[in-house]
């Protein structure tokens, strides 16, 4: 019932260059280390080096909102209902959704908040539950994974089998059901900052059986290597082969499946925030902001494309630089 | 085979009660601890007292959970009787629950909303099963042509854009300024070509998106699976590329994406939420996004199950067609 995705890395059969990148892991042969490799593959990958760039430009822009929006001049939960919007449709006065000098993107119709403003906010609660999310991922993902991998047995079987279970979820359904039963204040949070906790908790309990079953998969192959046997036969201790011996080799995987799982993860909490179960208003989400804009993709078109490419530009980068990481790393790539 | 067969019957059965158990603790365990009474949720926010109190009688909720578990469990096969607070309601097999906010039983809404359901991912399936399938593998086989690296570039696009935002940009151009379809959706059996015309602009959305996932992984596969030493023997034994491609490496292929069709199908089935609100068609995802909306949890709960039930058969057909497709998996 498993659901071989794209497994890049894993099952590589031991050749060559996985050899070298196991000598360099154990920092035993002089030469480029696997990261230096895969760092200078990735630079001549010119497609995955402009995501990254897209990427660290969000991030700043994220980091940076109140400091853009503050010299940009707009507040993004301002009302500009009575000098912007046609009181006859409710829809921005002017073309293309109101884009002027003062409002780059328009403004949003009934309400007239800045539409530019409101992006860069948006991508705070973006990239925010993007990123923490795939963090609770590898962290439940890896400790269950390598576990489940080192010590086999019933430990495995529990574990793999609640990884099958997880995978058989209907996913969407269970994220929005679970957002939807928790309360409103927990844990002395409030409002947008519980709906964040929640979302990030639940997107990422989901998202730990994808990292989980690599790295079992990854670990049970490491454990039977040369190397282990003789650090094992060296007299060296369980904490030692798992922390000084395995784990160097599982950050490969583990890497190019987060940068893999954070723009699913974008997805996610765009689709929860698009369903009215993400995070409140007014804080401003792109998901959000694109089911507001159901009701005007007739009479006010520039509301629905502003969020929309704002989200497609944002997993784009980050699918691209994934993709990237993913060949860089891979120690069957020839390139 | 038949042992094989068994064993994924029982552990689907297995699955199905787990999906129940832990679809209980969500909606009646999590509100506990979270302090919300579950039963307000059950009426409604402006219930008085006596009719909070008369569902929590006809619920049992202040029975322990399993025996909830299980009265839940019994309706679904006996039907059930829900007696409380001076009245009482009877819910016919199978029971799904009922909605005490809007007076109905849950089962006759799922069987009015499945068909425009099943409708809708059957198919998207075969659009994207073709189109996606078909240019994974062509991609795969001409490795670094214009062809591959222009259809991995939609295909990426494709993964990177979100349903609601495919979907809504192709209602505003093919619908509304082109006029070509239209928006609206009409039941099956009141208009064919006004069915067709309200699925199109749906399948093709929806179709987009899983053709471009699975166009990714076809070639990913294909590829792995050119480099093994089985297909240099067919093609060492004088065998025609056309059986190399189709027979043999084919074959391997399809057992990853049939995995994937079985859980996106299952997941689809159950209710494509995101399609449905787009598009405002009145299948499954929409009743359990509605009940989500009132916090009506008889229908989020009862759909749910659908939803799951749905995953589980469909991940049961794709683990019998593994076993005929692919012999090793008979022996495991």
């Amino acid at each position: 019932m498993t659901a071989p995705l794209h497994e890049p890395t894993a099952e590589a059969a031991p050749s060559a260059a996985e050899e070298a990148a196991v000598n360099a892991g154990a920092k035993a042969v002089q030469g480029r280390s696997l990261g230096r490799i895969a760092w200078e593959r990735l630079k001549r990958d010119k497609l995955a080096l402009a995501g990254g760039v897209v990427v660290l430009f969000l991030i700043a822009v994220a980091l940076l909102a109140p400091v853009i929006t503050s010299l940009y001049g707009q507040d993004p939960n301002a009302y500009n209902d009575k000098d912007l919007i046609d009181p006859l449709f409710g829809t921005p006065k002017g073309s293309f959704g109101g884009i002027s000098g003062d409002h780059w993107l328009g403004v949003e119709p009934v309400n007239g908040r800045d539409i530019f403003a409101r992006i860069v906010y948006g991508a705070r609660i973006s990239l925010l539950v993007g990123f923490l999310s795939a963090i609770v991922a590898v962290i439940i993902g890896t400790v269950l994974g390598v576990l489940a991998g080192f010590f086999g047995g019933w430990v495995d079987s529990a574990i793999s089998r609640v990884m099958d279970g997880l995978l058989a979820f209907p996913q969407l359904l269970f994220i929005i059901a679970l957002v939807s039963v928790m309360p409103n204040n927990m844990l002395g949070l409030s409002g947008t900052g519980v709906r964040l906790f929640v979302m990030i908790l639940v997107i990422g309990f989901f998202g730990w059986p994808y990292i989980g079953r690599v790295v079992r998969g990854q670990t049970l192959s490491l454990r039977e290597r040369e190397y282990v046997e003789a650090a094992r036969s060296l007299g060296a201790g369980r904490l030692y082969i798992l922390f000084k011996e395995l784990l160097p080799n599982l950050v490969a995987p583990i890497i190019v499946y987060t940068t893999m799982m954070i723009p699913t993860n974008i997805l996610t909490e765009a689709a929860l925030s698009f369903l009215g179960v993400g995070v409140k208003p007014p804080t401003a989400s792109w998901g959000q902001m694109l089911s507001n804009a159901i009701d005007y993709y007739k009479s006010d078109p520039t509301y629905m494309v502003v969020p929309g490419v704002a989200i497609f530009i944002t997993v784009l980068a980050f699918n691209l630089f994934g993709d990237g990481v993913r060949d860089a790393l891979d120690p069957k790539g020839s390139r | 085979m038949l042992a094989y067969l068994i064993r994924r019957l029982f552990a689907a059965a297995v699955m199905l009660v787990v999906i129940i158990m832990v679809v209980f603790g969500i909606f009646f365990l999590v509100p506990k601890w979270a302090g919300v009474d579950v039963a307000l949720s059950f009426v409604g926010k402006q219930a008085d007292p006596a009719a909070v109190e008369g569902v929590r009688q006809k619920l049992g909720l202040s029975d322990p959970i399993y025996s909830q578990v299980w009265e839940f469990f019994k309706g679904l096969f006996a039907g059930r009787t829900y007696v409380g607070g001076g009245d009482s309601v009877h819910c016919a097999a199978p029971c799904f629950g009922y909605s005490f906010r809007t007076e109905q039983a849950i089962w006759p809404v799922i069987t009015d909303r499945f068909p425009v359901t099943l409708g809708l991912a059957l198919g998207a399936a075969v659009l994207w099963l073709l189109f996606g399938v078909a240019a994974g593998v062509l991609s795969a086989l001409k490795r670094g042509s214009l062809w591959d690296r222009g259809a991995m570039v939609v295909a990426l696009a494709g993964v990177s854009l979100p349903i609601y935002f495919t979907g809504l940009l192709s209602l505003a151009i093919f619908s509304y300024s082109l006029g070509w379809v239209e928006g609206e959706y009409v039941p099956l059996d009141e208009s064919f070509t006004g069915w067709l015309g309200g699925m199109i602009l749906p399948w093709i959305t929806l179709a987009f998106l899983y053709a471009a996932m699975y166009a990714r992984i076809t070639r990913a596969t294909m590829m792995e699976i050119l480099g093994e030493d089985y297909i240099r023997t067919a093609r060492a034994k004088g065998l025609k590329e056309r059986v190399v491609i189709g027979k043999h490496a084919m074959r391997s292929t399809m057992t990853p994406i049939l995995t994937m069709l079985g859980m996106d199908l299952g997941a689809l089935i159950g209710g494509a939420i995101l399609t449905e609100t787009t598009f405002s068609l009145p299948g499954l995802g929409q009743a359990v996004l509605n009940g989500i909306k009132t916090q009506d949890l008889p229908i989020i709960l009862g759909v749910t199950l659908i939803t799951s039930l749905a995953v589980l058969i469909a991940n049961l057909v794709v683990d019998i067609l593994y076993a005929v497709i692919d012999p090793r998996v008979r022996l495991a």
